[in-house]
């Protein structure tokens, strides 16, 4: 080889910059896997029908499948001994039949092999998403209302629309009963045992109380019984009618309409047809509740949860961060001691996460929760109100763990401040505290917005410690209702990280909710590549500002 | 004009609004400095607090003497069984003649007394079931026995708790007849299960006999009916001295009055078998005590020197189960007079002739307390349920009541960070296995394998991390052009924001089966990479002079090379398969011996180095883009090429940046938490081989914590785990900063 070559360092400058581009390739590489898996999972699939031959030496024994491809995988011939072909690899699709009630499984592998045919995509093949149960696929053949055929064959789409938005009105307004009204129904009879049971602690539980607590009672249970009867009557409503429909291995089945969400002709839909059903997908995603184990369904109480817990954080870490930045750099005597602190505030920020969560769940939900709940809520105990995980301990156990972050990002801009705007102040006889509120701050503001926006950024991608000090992967209410005092500091939450790791790993079917985790993990780095990228717009503008000033 | 000022000035509202101002000044540096201090407070908390937990585990135990009162109607006779009921309000004295007396402990006042057996008949001898179940029997001069169970039942009346003591009889009121030839049963055991029930006995004439009592309850009129099986078996000059049949009802331990141990498999009891006899005690001494530890697996044996030594069985080369000795405690130098094995833990205490009393861990191999209880013997001592209060008593009639303070014995240097020889493992092994789905389940709190988890999930980390930060720091800092580097640098630095959960997710679920797939792929791409970047630089120079590319492109002309390469290595990775591998790299790997789990140490290092590639890359980049251009200019002035002013100058100048950056790396790294919960199976396995999986200390706490009881031993442990990580990033974090300081002092004098 060219000896002069090889001495000038050259092809060492050429592999150094492999690794650059090989970190650039990977992070390219990450993001547009999420990206492209988390954005394709709402566009209509098509749905295909082919005949396969289940054992692989009888090939003449098919059975007709009919299912969507999910994955297409490449396996070396050399470990499938029991397929015979020249190819050095094997094809074998992941096929997602749906119809678990019906199949036992609703994912399958088949090789390319044992396709006895070329697949079609029939138009009038149905997908139905429903309540529980996972899709559904097969043949529409007729619509039954009480029991009774009412249209079948090319009918009986025409008419299914009609009828399933009838049932979806109806679905829509039970929800609103349970959910809501009955939920406020519960939630103040559960006041009122807790009142009782504080009278009867305090022994004031006489004989005037007992009538009125009584008569509340009475008047709750009486308008739970009515709202109980107009459910029974919608749910009768709701049952009236049902769709038929042939599945893959040729029974007829019937679904009754009030478990389905929607349902939809894959392989007849248009360009446009897809589109629409591919934003209305998106917004089912951000809007609604989950469903089936979080497998199906939005992430909205993920998405509410993490926002509020990271919104509870910023109102407790702003303020703390600043304090300690100002004192350590404006009033705290600059020596050996600042400077220790200093070091050990920036090494915190590198102590791990679930560091953090033990503390939290050690110091905030037992020690403080669980006293808290002995003064003021002796009532509800032995069952804990604050001592056990909840969405203040998270985002107080959060705000700990982000605030060395705020505390070095305000002193930085605390220190480019030059001095000589401080002088000025003083010389025309501010007093310090004046200097510092009327001209540091504001000049420093940018470098603690650009604080509190890593701190919310590092937050809500945080897992770990909030594992341990308050979230769930089901939460049966939001943090903020409609009942009194609306927001539920107390109450468990949703959070998008975790539901990443819940759905992807605890779940009994991970097969049908990778996809949804992968939407979510998008959802999830957009919004924390879009809060650094702000950090460091607000950082890089800062620095210009005072540059500019610097010159002056 | 000076005058006007100064009266403006000096206006009583003027000068109030002053001192308003100086007021508001003091108040806002006071609350300034007390809010600052405040919150550096709060934050080092977090060290103290979690200290504060830990720090029970390392204090010792005490005892501590309650009460001491003459032995409850000592007149009746010498004392064959005591017991303490769950509560410490009640004890219950047996004596030789079978009367129980049942007494407060907090005075001695007799609440009951009952004789369990009319006066006629005579007690030759007297068993105990294991600890927990508190079945007793008596074997009777006339070859029959009585089987009873002291009741403690607990009422409330009100929020006043009444514990009435009872006697129940499982076996029914009337003695059940063990010995058909009516001769007294001079030794005896007892254990009763659901349907099975076992006697085991030892006759006047030196028959050892096998009873198993079959209880069936009718359906139709709900009455019971045993049916009995039994045989014997001679022992000719055997003397024996204890009977320990443990709860199973499948094994018996015999010990005679030579130091000796039988071990009989009694499974069957028409046809019991000796297994094995063995010496437990040094020639010349006897055996004193012999108990169970709770959980009836192993033996306590005491000797007449004062040494209990812990046995239990173990299975051989040839798959034999044979009687080991596993530890043993020699802190007593008097006979052990008694031993009484707690009934939820695997501790035990025991007392000896010379009126010591002794308390110890079997699993933290540690000799937990010795306390001297009176001067002259001990005759026995009980332990609560609870283990927090000891019944004593002594020869000279005192029965004293101690408390017992022992809440974490299962913490020892030895049972954290030692080879632990647990019960029904062949050998001493590390092993962390917290959960209890019973009493009798040994916790196995073996850090060690989760500090080794830690440390290997850390070292592949930083095997991919190091290479990649660094090398491709030096180019961005050193050799790329600025208008690339401002879009690199902030690429990279994205990566670090990315939530970790989801570079476990992506390993676990999607990189693991890739990887699985794709072996060999994986490993022809480390070749590749380097070999193929070489070429392609080699042929560069004979593309006419792009001027563009040596001024910093590089990196821009090898992405697509590197997806080439990628490429080019997944797709002849299987040829290279089957031409080294026989086609099959995994199944390759097992017949080396080489085990694979999908999710492993090599997922794990791929995922988090990525993860800790950015921060790694930004301190390095930091500390070589800072170096100053006098000392780089110089060198190349002099004639030397770009990299030997890298190799020779920047690289020397900076290494302790570099230095740094690999510590905080290394901090990160053993941190982590969510990356190696999901991308490894989570096992705490001792074993360094990449295609493993490992557990780390951060992932541990992040699956037990939640369900681990408050302020238990695991608790704390879990507590010590995170301030084992809390010392561990903070140490190297600090040695970091502390290095980058030194660095940037010597720069700035350069």
């Amino acid at each position: 080889m060219n000896n002069g070559w090889w001495r000038s360092g050259e092809p060492w400058i050429w592999l150094t910059a492999a690794a650059v581009s090989i970190s650039v390739v990977v992070v390219g590489a990450l993001l547009s896997l999420i990206a492209v898996r988390g954005l394709g999972h709402f566009w209509p699939k098509a749905v295909m029908e082919v005949n396969y031959a289940v054992d692989l030496k009888n090939p003449n024994n098919t059975v007709r499948l009919i299912g969507e491809i999910r994955e297409i995988e490449s396996v070396p011939s050399t470990r499938v001994p029991e397929i015979k072909t020249e190819g050095e690899w094997l094809t074998r699709y992941l096929i997602k039949t749906g119809n678990r009630d019906h199949l036992g499984l609703d994912f399958r592998w088949i090789w390319e092999a044992q396709l006895s045919q070329t697949p079609s995509y029939p138009e009038n093949i149905i997908a139905v998403e429903r309540r529980e149960w996972g899709n559904f696929y097969g043949y529409l053949l007729a619509i039954k209302e009480n029991g009774q055929i009412v249209s079948e064959g090319e009918n009986a789409w025409t008419d299914l629309s009609e009828r399933l938005k009838r049932v979806l009105t109806l679905h829509q307004e039970t929800v609103h009963i349970e959910k809501f009204e009955i939920g406020k129904i519960n939630y103040e009879l559960e006041q009122l045992r807790l009142y009782q049971r504080r009278l009867e602690l305090a022994n004031a539980y006489d004989a005037v109380k007992q009538a009125e607590i009584a008569q509340d009672k009475t008047e709750l249970e009486h308008s739970y019984r009515q709202l109980a009867d107009t459910l029974v009557i919608r749910y009768q409503d709701m049952q009236r009618d049902s769709l038929v429909a042939q599945i893959m291995d040729g029974r007829e089945v019937e679904i009754p309409l009030s478990k389905i969400v929607r349902v939809y002709q894959p392989n007849a839909m248009s360009l446009v047809e897809k589109s629409g059903f591919y934003l209305t997908k998106v917004g089912e995603f951000l809007w609604d509740d989950p469903r089936e184990a979080n497998t199906e369904g939005g992430i909205f109480p993920a998405i509410f949860g993490t926002v509020m817990m990271v919104f509870i954080m910023s109102i407790i870490v702003t303020p703390f961060g600043v304090i300690a930045a100002v004192y350590l750099r404006e009033y705290a005597k600059q020596g050996f001691l600042t400077r220790t602190i200093r070091v050990a505030v920036n090494n915190l920020a590198g102590v791990p996460a679930v560091v953090y969560g033990v503390f939290g769940l050690g110091f905030f939900v037992y020690f403080i929760g669980g006293t808290l709940d002995q003064i003021f809520y002796p009532e509800v105990l032995p069952a804990p109100t604050f001592g056990t995980p909840g969405l203040i301990w998270a985002s107080l156990t959060l705000a700990i763990l982000t605030v060395p972050v705020v505390i070095v990002s305000t002193e930085e801009g605390l220190s480019r401040i030059p001095s000589s705007i401080r002088e000025g102040s003083l010389a025309l006889g501010a007093t310090k505290a004046e200097t510092l509120w009327r001209t540091i701050l504001p000049m420093a503001s940018p470098a603690i917005m650009t604080g509190l926006i890593l701190a919310i950024a590092r937050a809500a991608g945080e897992v770990a410690p909030l594992m341990l000090v308050g979230v769930v992967k089901l939460a049966p209410s939001l943090v903020v209702d409609a009942n009194y005092p609306f927001l539920h500091l107390e109450r468990k939450f949703m959070h998008l990280g975790f539901h990443i790791y819940d759905v992807g790993f605890q779940s009994p079917n991970v097969e049908a909710a990778r996809p949804l985790v992968y939407a979510t993990a998008l959802l999830l780095v957009a919004v924390i590549i879009i809060l650094n990228l702000t950090a460091i717009a607000i950082r890089n503008h800062l620095r210009e500002k005072y540059k500019a000033l610097e010159t002056v | 004009m000076n005058n006007l000022i100064t009266s403006t000035l000096n206006q009583p509202n003027v000068i109030r609004h002053r001192k308003w101002r100086m007021i508001k000044d003091r108040i806002a540096k006071h609350s300034m400095t007390f809010g600052g201090i405040s919150i550096i407070i709060a934050i080092v908390l977090i060290f103290f607090y979690l200290l504060y937990v830990v720090l029970p585990l390392l204090l010792p135990a005490s005892m501590k003497e309650i009460q001491a009162f003459p032995i409850p109607l000592k007149e009746y006779g010498e004392t064959v069984y005591l017991a303490i009921e769950e509560k410490n309000v009640l004890g219950l004295r047996i004596t030789e003649h079978a009367q129980a007396i049942f007494f407060q402990t907090r005075d001695g006042k007799i609440v009951l007394e009952r004789s369990l057996l009319p006066k006629e008949i005579k007690v030759t001898s007297f068993a105990m079931a294991n600890a927990g179940s508190h079945v007793l029997a008596f074997g009777l001069q006339d070859g029959r026995a009585l089987v009873i169970k002291p009741v403690f039942k607990i009422t409330y009346e009100g929020d006043l708790r009444v514990i009435t003591p009872e006697i129940v009889y499982p076996m029914g009121e009337e003695p059940l007849t063990i010995d058909d030839r009516g001769q007294a049963l001079t030794h005896l055991d007892v254990q009763l299960g659901d349907e099975e029930n076992t006697l085991i006995a030892v006759t006047a004439d030196n028959r050892l006999l096998f009873s198993g009592f079959t209880k069936t309850v009718s359906f139709f009129d709900e009455s019971v009916n045993i049916e009995k099986v039994n045989s014997e078996l001679a022992l000719q000059q055997a003397k024996i001295e204890h009977l320990l049949l443990e709860k199973g009802q499948k094994t018996l331990y015999v010990a005679d009055d030579k130091g000796q141990i039988w071990h009989i498999d009694v499974t069957d009891k028409t046809a019991p078998q000796i297994l094995q006899r063995v010496r437990v005690v040094p020639a010349g001494l006897k055996i004193t005590a012999l108990e169970f530890l709770t959980g009836d697996i192993s033996l306590l044996v005491g000797d007449s020197e004062g040494r209990i030594s812990q046995w239990f069985l173990v299975r051989d080369e040839k798959n034999n189960q044979v009687l080991t000795k596993i530890r043993e405690f020699h802190e007593q130098d008097q006979a052990i007079t008694s031993i009484s094995s707690e009934e939820r833990r695997k501790g035990f205490l025991a007392t000896d002739a010379g009126g010591k009393l002794g308390l110890y861990h079997s699993t933290a191999h540690e000799s937990i307390l010795q306390v001297s209880i009176s001067a002259g013997p001990l005759t026995r001592a009980v332990i609560s349920p609870r283990a927090d209060t000891a019944l004593i008593e002594d020869k000279e009639g005192l029965l004293k009541v101690w408390h017992i303070e022992n809440r974490h014995p299962e913490v020892s240097l030895s049972s954290l960070w030692g080879k632990v020889w647990y019960e029904s493992h062949e050998q001493p092994k590390y092993i962390w296995q917290s959960s209890a789905a019973n009493s009798d389940f040994e916790p196995k709190f073996s850090l060690t394998p989760l500090m080794f988890g830690t440390l290997k999930g850390a070292f592949y980390a930083m095997l991919i991390a190091i290479p990649l930060a660094i090398l491709g720091a030096l180019y961005t800092a050193y050799f790329m052009s600025p208008s690339m580097r401002k879009l690199v640098k902030p690429t990279i630095e994205i990566m670090e924001a990315l939530p970790t959960v989801i570079l476990g997710f992506l390993a676990g679920l999607w990189l693991a089966p890739i990887v699985e797939t794709h072996l060999p792929g994986v490993f022809a791409l480390l070749i590749f990479l380097p070999l193929g970047v070489l070429g392609f630089a080699y042929l560069w120079q004979f593309v006419p002079k792009q001027h563009w590319v040596s001024e910093g492109w590089h990196s821009a002309v090898l992405i697509p090379v590197i997806i080439l390469l990628s490429w080019a290595a997944f797709a002849t990775g299987h040829s290279l398969e089957i031409l080294l591998f026989g086609g099959d790299m995994r199944q390759w790997l097992t017949d080396q011996g080489i085990d694979f789990d999908q999710r492993n140490a090599l997922v794990v290092g791929i995922a988090m180095g990525l993860a800790i590639i950015p921060c790694i890359f930004s301190i390095t980049e930091d500390a070589i883009f800072s170096v100053p251009k006098h000392l780089t200019s110089g060198s190349l002035a002099l004639g030397a090429t770009p990299w030997q002013t890298m190799i020779r100058i920047v690289i020397l100048t900076a290494s302790p940046g570099i230095f740094s950056a690999v510590m905080i790396g290394i901090g990160r790294a053993v941190g982590e938490t969510m990356i190696v919960l999901m991308a490894t199976g989570n096992t705490a396995i001792m074993d360094f081989n990449i295609f493993e999986g490992l557990r780390t200390l951060s992932a541990n706490i992040a699956v037990e914590m939640p369900e681990s009881e408050v302020n238990s031993t695991h608790y704390r442990l879990l507590f010590l785990s995170g301030l084992v990580l809390f010392i561990f990033t903070f140490f190297f974090n600090t040695l970091a900063e502390i290095v980058r300081q030194r660095l940037r002092r010597k720069y700035s004098s350069l």
